[in-house]
């Protein structure tokens, strides 16, 4: 318990924020990627977080989601992993396409853009609050260390 | 008349350990803003600081081997979850960034008080051990 905390809490936000920003560039990378078989197409990645818990060193464990009611232990969050959407894939007819499988069709990412950038938006303000959060816990240690001085 | 740091620090000792602490609750309920699940917690400001005055602290489990839980037993009921302000949002998460950004705000502020009175006490003794000097 103390202010130093505060940098791994939200330290590990912005690392698991740069995670989902990461993802959301991929994504908006591939929206408009096709291939010309169903398992070779890109698919929608998205990053699932949980809590963390820390024991007394200030390392992480990761933790059921039961288990965040625990009293008293808190430490930030961590990214559980990525995953791809299973939202259908756009299947396009086009015998012309460079792309094209034998039966004349191309396969469209599932990625759909204006999640993307609702997605963006939502992880840069998120990064951007635990940039303050960290900020002033700054200030406040500045503060503590020159207790006494002034 | 022996001069007791305890006395003289007062309250103000107690408080700014209450407000690291509030400060990384609130901090944690930010960076988990986003995570499915996850319900948003609060300190209860009087039982904390009346808990701290009597000496009471949180007790961990000495662990003897890697495998072994870390079990850290905090007194009781200081740590409460938050009433949330609006319905599910649909994946279980309380926290109202805006709320804890606030709070978060109001509590440095507070920190910085509580220094400030530390402050003033402590530069209270050093210019009567000074005899006027600085």
């Amino acid at each position: 318990m103390s202010l130093f905390n505060i940098f791994n809490i939200s330290g590990s936000a912005m690392s698991a924020q740069s995670v989902r920003l990461n993802t959301t560039a991929s994504n908006l990378a591939n929206a408009n990627s096709v291939s010309s078989s169903i398992d070779e197409t890109y698919r929608a990645r998205s990053p699932i977080f949980a809590a963390a818990l820390s024991d007394a060193s200030g390392k992480y464990h990761g933790t059921e989601l039961t288990n965040q009611t625990q009293a008293g232990q808190s430490a930030g969050v961590k990214v559980l992993g990525v995953v791809e959407s299973d939202k259908p894939l756009q299947i396009e007819y086009a015998p012309n396409h460079p792309m094209a499988d034998k039966n004349g069709y191309i396969y469209r990412s599932n990625v759909n853009t204006m999640e993307e950038m609702a997605n963006m938006i939502s992880a840069s303000r998120s990064y951007q609050t635990n940039v303050q959060v960290a900020d002033t816990a700054k200030t406040m240690t500045q503060r503590l260390l020159r207790l006494g001085q002034g | 008349m022996a001069l007791s740091m305890d006395k003289l620090l007062g309250i103000q000792q107690y408080t700014l350990g209450i407000r690291t602490q509030r400060a990384e609750l609130i901090a944690n309920n930010i960076a988990n803003a986003d995570t499915p699940g996850y319900k948003a917690k609060g300190l209860d400001f009087q039982q904390a600081l009346a808990q701290a005055q009597r000496g009471i602290q949180s007790h961990s489990l000495a662990r003897t081997h890697e495998k072994h839980f870390s079990v850290e037993i905090s007194p009781q009921g200081q740590e409460k979850f938050r009433v949330p302000s609006q319905p599910d949002t649909g994946d279980g998460n309380t926290v109202d960034v805006q709320v804890e950004q606030n709070l978060y705000a109001k509590n440095a502020l507070e920190y910085e008080m509580t220094m400030n009175f530390l402050n003033g006490k402590i530069s209270g003794v050093k210019k009567a051990l000074g005899s006027g000097q600085a």
